[in-house]
């Protein structure tokens, strides 16, 4: 009977660590158990992403729709694309949306912002297919080219 | 006179090495040789809930009031730099990269490491080991092994549930108590925390710190003086050597994973 209880409290001592491991990488790590097969991706052009990161949200009002998946220097162009991965429940974003890289708060993460554009037949829009690009696009707003245009004002001034 | 205080030196790093020596040796025999599943099972059993299970209340305990401490210590500081939305970051990080896998080997080290010492260090003073030679079973595989493998399957877990209960306890301290929003405590943490580098990191310094505390541990017990004042100091010199071993290690380990 003691070695009975005993295997008992070990296995439950083993158990304990399972459900430790399982809450940690589900509720800190935030590991998302969903597979990737229900998004669709988006691409975007900018002229200067700043310091977006991979898995760096993709909101529409501040909700999130997607994820950052991939980040690329075209070879002819030699302007940055970013991939973004879109989940399928959002699937009728208008050609004519626009993407914008945002900052969340002054010193926040970088995050890409689409607005959604209108939607009209007759004038040719479209909705955004898995591979397209959306356009109309707005780059980072880097504050330190900022800072060094608004010194170099300010010294000519005078 | 110089030659005595040269040849005290001398003789201390050959003593120290002969004793690296047989520490190796021993956990070299004891791990060697044919296992025997169902009889080995049964004694890892026990093990595991001698050294592992019966560590679960305090490494719990102190896993949730140094989360406490971490939430109101952090908090506090956080909000003269209205940054109190990185609390759970804070929190998480320290405990998973740092505090979890040292704190709870430190706490192994003193709770089970000290007591497996003793218990060898008294079946060898009560000759125990030797009559087990006598009746040709090998007390490095019967007593040794088990207990070893016990200690490294258990200071993982209870690292894991050092972690889990200390970023609850931040948890309860920032959010139900200081009013932190629920939602932001937990996405910073989730958009910080990284699955393979810090939770892999955190259970390979914990299996790290395992390993060593109870090779530490046992050799200690084997090789100590069989009289009472040899246990004590072989206790004693399983959690000095344990702690300054984890404390070195952590660095080392810090310094390669992250």
């Amino acid at each position: 009977m003691k070695t009975r209880r005993t295997e008992i409290l070990v296995g439950l001592f083993m158990l304990l660590g399972i459900i430790a491991a399982v809450v940690l990488s589900l509720k800190v790590a935030g590991l998302v158990l969903d597979s990737s097969s229900d998004t669709y991706t988006l691409k975007a052009r900018f002229a200067n992403v700043g310091s977006l990161k991979l898995r760096a949200p993709v909101r529409v009002g501040g909700v999130l729709i997607g994820r950052v998946e991939r980040i690329t220097l075209d070879g002819e162009s030699l302007t940055p694309v970013v991939e973004m991965a879109i989940s399928t429940r959002y699937d009728h974003l208008s050609s004519e949306s626009q993407a914008a890289i945002l900052t969340a708060g002054i010193i926040g993460e970088q995050y890409v912002g689409v607005t959604p554009g209108f939607y009209d037949e007759d004038m040719g829009t479209t909705y955004l297919k898995d591979g397209d690009t959306i356009e109309n696009t707005n780059s980072a707003l880097a504050i330190e080219e900022l800072l060094g245009k608004f010194l170099y004002n300010s010294s000519s001034d005078k | 006179m110089p030659q005595d205080a040269l040849a005290f030196l001398g003789r201390y790093a050959l003593q120290r090495l002969a004793a690296l020596g047989r520490s190796t040796l021993m956990l070299f025999n004891a791990l060697s040789g044919v296992p025997r599943p169902i009889r080995h099972f049964r004694l890892l059993t026990a093990q595991i809930h001698f050294i592992g299970v019966q560590s679960v209340i305090i490494i719990v305990v102190s896993g949730v009031f140094i989360g406490m401490v971490l939430g109101l210590q952090g908090f506090n500081i956080l909000k003269n730099f209205m940054a109190t939305g990185s609390l759970g970051t804070l929190v998480a990080l320290a405990i998973i990269r740092e505090l979890g896998p040292v704190v709870a080997a430190l706490l192994f080290a003193g709770r089970a490491g000290s007591a497996l010492t003793a218990e060898i260090g008294q079946l060898k003073a009560s000759e125990q080991l030797s009559s087990l030679e006598m009746m040709a079973v090998d007390p490095l595989r019967r007593i040794i092994a088990p207990r070893f493998w016990a200690g490294v399957i258990s200071m993982p877990v209870l690292a894991l549930l050092f972690c889990m209960v200390g970023v609850y306890g931040g948890k309860l301290v920032g959010v139900d108590w200081l009013g932190l929003d629920d939602g932001i405590y937990w996405s910073g943490m989730q958009a910080s925390v990284e699955l393979a580098g810090d939770l892999g990191g955190m259970a390979l310094k914990a299996l790290v710190f395992g390993l060593v505390c109870t090779w530490i541990a046992l050799f200690n017990g084997y090789d100590c003086k069989p009289t009472s004042s040899g246990i004590s100091a072989a206790t004693t010199a399983t959690v000095v050597q344990s702690s300054l071993a984890v404390l070195g290690l952590d660095f080392v380990l810090t310094a390669l994973l992250f």
